[in-house]
């Protein structure tokens, strides 16, 4: 497949690609960033995760249109207030459906899985009544519709350079949240010995929920990201489930540097193959290599060896 | 453990250790350990908590694998060997925590046990004869739930479900019995009577117990084992053990 | 052998049982339903194979796999292949320019049958493909995921990733496959018509005497000791490898079996709606398949062949009168029976109506004879409530 392509062309291809999947690697970044701690935490797999994205979608949507409207001299600058605004948002009914609903599942994984598949359907539903079953595209501003030309053929698209940016920084700060900060290390004790962490007064049911809340809430700065590479429609967050879990099982559920590994590699691996083989390829190739390599390596790229 | 392996020589003991290692992320649980045991002998390992005495069972029954060293089983090489097919070799194992199948009834609980069936087509096909279900009834009588056999396992007491999960053990007629920490969490009678229990059936076999009680300990003891951070501190008679200053020092106090 | 007899394979409440579905399938349904309703209702029953399966693999061995659509689809395709061409004789497609191949390929400019469709020409082949393939499939996931010790929620995911990974490329590869389309315009089996009704009053007999194959295979594999196997391994899977058992095997076979009886059930569904599609393969038809089981009780098979016959009328009612309600209906159904009903159908049953039916069984002539609880059955195994999965 490369034949026809000199070393110029391909190395400006690689380039393109490599850039334009910078965004889809934001939003696998984001959306397993959210799903990697709660199911570290509290070994729940959200298969709603997809849908607190597109909350977030929406949320951003709202906002463009809100700043549209009412603030258009700060239209610029919507898209930074939209991204707490759909944190805000998907945290807060992600607390919601842990009291509800997930803090009665503990001790039962599988069934949490079919639970939260079921709080999907209730999702896009409401997605489909509320905002109707069109999807809705965003308006991005001029300044970040725009691009760095790097070399005569390769450009950096701006908007995705920043969403980018800001998904490396929410990584960043969850690393300083879970490794540097005391609510952080009553987290890690909860996971760590439940009951115990439990006998010296750390509240796990409240840990749980600010854990499933700040997991929703990253979902939704996904949403926000998503939003500059698609458009949004009542069902889209389900076509992203299994590929952000893929993200989190190859990197090794319990490593963040491992996350981002995978990440990088899973949306730049499909982003090039996209070139060459058409979407629908390029992902079959791409789940396929993944899903074989976790059948031999079923732990995943980085792990640790613990005792029993 | 391929080096360790190649050099480690046939012997006439049921059990032989010889330089057993594992490390976790660079901390050595057991460190170099040997020791055998004999024919029909009682060995009793003690020592202070994380010691490493459930490691070296964990080790010898294939649950955890060893980083170095060697395990042979009447000069069966165990290292190598999945936790199925030690088990098949003649090795039994009692957890700390009983470890019974609750959603099953007692006697399901030590027909499952018995040893035949134990591939997939076998167990499709097993037949509960008058072999099956005499065996289970004599297990049964033997540790004292004769009248349970038809109770839920996890309607059982603390107590029962240890017996329970000896009895397990003994359908499967070990060649090496390994009892962790058999009588923990028992009632005074309890106690009296798992000591009891496990006088007769340690009869014909060889047993490694791991235990705290040290009366029971001497009791039942042929060779006491102590272990400290993962290496052998003393070894001899419950006797000689309990006189030793280092076992006095890190284990026993006073 | 005494051991195989009914009395041990079968309490009186499970003859019960059989004997009442027996009646409702054979009878009730093809006395009170036009034909074109019978198969739909037959194809209510091909998503009933599927539920048995996971009953097996979920209820039992603790197994949830969210990629059964993958051999309910593979079952399917391969007798599809096979009718498809049947229906694409040279003569039948004359008007295309390369007759003797499926339409689908002929719009796709392909010019030649690809060679892994040559087989389903032979009708042997496809039956043994409708079995064997999936199973062998099966096999391989199972195997290289349970030999490693991966199970649980790792497992759930890898399969789901399967069967989204296959739709893609059935989708994708429309040349070879019929896209999203699927496999359509079916006419003859060994060139008789399978579009009269007297065909469908016979493929749907056929899938249900095939059913009650799969129940019955079912009943006897949840009643022997492999069966306890599989529940004991489900609380405590360590524990049973030191009672000597090659857990990852057991795993693998109950994979097996539940895949099999999925792949039957794809063929019965081509049988009577005359296609395969991509649409029965993936994420949302097979997790859709675990609710059938789910709503009929994890741990019954008799349950999981009411659940998949409800959860199907209530979608055509919903899905034929409410559209948008039935979404909402579906995502209250998955939460529901997870978090207040983890018994399901079944589980209700047990509760309210075992112990009177017990009783009026008592007193029926027919069943006095018949004590089905010999010493020491394990029929416990079969109805404790859920506690951990």
């Amino acid at each position: 497949m490369f034949s026809d392509y000199t070393a110029t062309e391909l190395g400006s291809i690689f380039a393109m690609q490599g850039f334009a999947g910078l965004i889809l690697f934001a939003v696998f970044l984001l959306m397993a960033l959210g799903l990697a701690i709660i199911f570290g935490q509290m070994g729940v797999i959200n298969m709603a995760h997809g849908e607190f994205m597109i909350l977030g979608a929406y949320m951003t949507y709202l906002t463009s249109n809100l700043f549209a409207e009412y603030l258009p001299g700060l239209f610029d600058a919507y898209f930074f207030v939209a991204i707490v605004v759909a944190f805000l948002a998907s945290a807060a009914l992600g607390a919601f459906v842990e009291w509800a609903m997930i803090r009665r599942l503990y001790h039962r994984p599988l069934d949490t899985l079919l639970a939260t598949w079921g709080l999907s359907l209730l999702m896009q539903q409401s997605y489909r009544s509320i905002f109707g079953a069109r999807e809705v595209g965003v308006r991005i501003p001029d300044w970040m519709a725009g691009s760095f030309p790097v070399t005569d053929i390769v450009e950096l698209p701006i908007n995705g350079l920043i969403v980018m940016l800001i998904a490396i920084g929410v990584t960043f700060c969850v690393y300083l949240l879970m490794f540097k900060s005391s609510w952080g290390r009553r987290v890690r004790a909860v996971v760590q010995n439940r009951p115990m962490a439990g006998a010296v007064g750390i509240n796990t049911a409240k840990v749980d929920r600010m854990t499933f809340a700040l997991g929703c809430g990253i979902a939704g700065i996904a949403g926000s990201a998503f939003t500059m590479i698609g458009s949004t429609g009542p069902s889209a967050g389900q076509q992203y489930i299994v590929d952000t879990f893929l993200v989190v099982v190859f990197g090794g559920a319990a490593s963040l540097l491992g996350t981002v590994a995978s990440a990088f590699s899973i949306s730049q691996a499909q982003s090039t193959m996209e070139f060459f083989l058409g979407g629908s390829m390029a992902k079959v190739l791409t789940l396929m290599t993944v899903v074989i390599i976790l059948m031999f390596r079923p732990q995943g790229l980085f792990t640790l060896k613990v005792r029993k | 453990m391929n080096a360790a392996t190649a050099t480690a020589t046939n012997t006439d003991f049921v059990l032989a250790v010889e330089g057993l290692t594992v490390s976790f992320d660079g901390f050595k649980a057991v460190d170099d350990l040997s020791f055998y045991v004999d024919e029909k002998e009682i060995r009793v390992i003690i020592g202070p908590n994380g010691a490493g005495k459930t490691t070296v069972l964990d080790l010898i029954c294939g649950r955890t694998k060893a980083t170095s060293g060697s395990v042979k089983f009447r000069n069966k090489e165990l290292t190598t060997l999945k936790e199925h097919e030690i088990v098949k070799a003649g090795v039994g194992r009692k957890f700390q925590n009983p470890s019974i199948y609750e959603d099953l009834t007692v006697f399901e609980n030590l027909e499952l046990c018995y040893p035949r069936g134990r591939n997939v087509f076998g167990a499709l096909f097993f037949k509960r004869d008058a072999k099956v279900i005499s065996k289970v009834r004599e297990v049964a009588e033997m540790i004292n739930l004769k009248d349970e056999l038809e109770s839920q396992a996890d309607l059982l007491s603390h107590g029962q479900k240890q017996w329970l999960e000896i009895g397990m053990l003994l359908i499967q007629d070990p060649d090496l019995l390994m009892l962790d920490e058999p009588v923990a969490g028992m009632s005074v009678t309890e106690r009296k009577q798992t000591a009891e229990l496990l006088r007769r059936i340690t009869n014909d076999r060889s047993v490694i117990v791991i235990e705290h009680d040290m009366q029971f300990v001497a009791e039942i003891a042929d060779h006491v084992t102590v272990m400290h951070q993962g290496k052998i501190l003393a070894e001899g008679s419950a006797e000689k053990v309990k006189q030793d200053p280092k076992v006095i020092e890190v284990y026993l106090g006073h | 052998m005494s051991n195989f007899s009914l009395k041990n394979m079968m309490t009186r409440q499970d003859v019960l049982g059989f004997f009442v579905l027996a009646v409702l399938l054979l009878v009730i349904m093809p006395l009170s339903m036009d034909i074109i309703r019978l198969t739909q209702f037959g194809k209510y029953l091909s998503f009933a194979f599927v539920a048995v399966g996971l009953v097996l693999c979920w209820g039992y061995g603790g197994i949830l796999s969210l990629g059964q659509g993958v051999f309910y689809g593979l079952g399917g395709y391969a007798l599809a292949m096979f009718l498809k061409l049947e229906a694409s004789s040279p003569e039948n497609t004359a008007i295309q320019s390369t007759p003797g191949i499926p339409d689908f390929m002929d719009w796709n400019r392909i010019t030649e049958l690809p060679w892994f469709w040559e087989p389903f020409n032979s009708f042997t082949f496809s039956l043994l493909a409708i079995l064997i393939v999936p199973t062998i499939f099966a096999y391989f996931i199972g195997f290289a995921m349970f030999k490693r010790r991966v199970g649980g929620v790792y497992f759930a995911i890898i399969t789901q990733a399967i069967s989204s990974i296959l739709t893609i490329l059935i989708i994708g590869q429309q040349g070879y496959t019929g896209g999203v389309n699927g496999i359509t315009d079916l006419r003859t089996l060994l060139g008789w018509n399978i579009r009269s009704d007297y065909a469908s009053y016979v493929f749907y007999f056929i899938g249900v005497a095939l059913l009650f194959v799969c129940l019955f295979v079912a009943q006897f594999i949840t009643k022997s000791k492999l069966g306890r196997i599989l529940v004991a391994m489900r609380g405590q899977e360590d524990r049973v490898r030191f009672s000597g058992y090659d857990v990852a095997n057991f795993k693998i076979f109950v994979f097996c079996v539940g895949a099999a009886f999925a792949a039957v059930g794809g063929a019965m569904f081509t049988l009577q709606e005359k296609f395969m599609s991509p649409s029965f393969v993936g994420i949302v038809p097979s997790i859709e398949m675990v609710i059938f089981c789910a709503v009929g009780g994890r741990m019954s098979i008799l349950g999981a062949v009411y659940g998949a016959i409800l959860v199907n009328v209530a979608k055509t009612y919903f899905g034929e009168s409410f559209p948008e309600l039935w979404l909402f209906a579906m995502g209250l159904l998955f939460i529901g029976v997870v978090v207040a009903f983890p018994d399901g159908l079944a589980g209700v049953y047990q509760k309210y109506c075992a112990p009177t039916v017990d009783k009026f069984l008592d007193k029926a002539p027919l069943f006095k004879r018949y004590s089905g609880d010999s010493s020491y059955s394990g029929s416990s195994s079969s109805h404790e409530p859920v506690n951990a999965s």
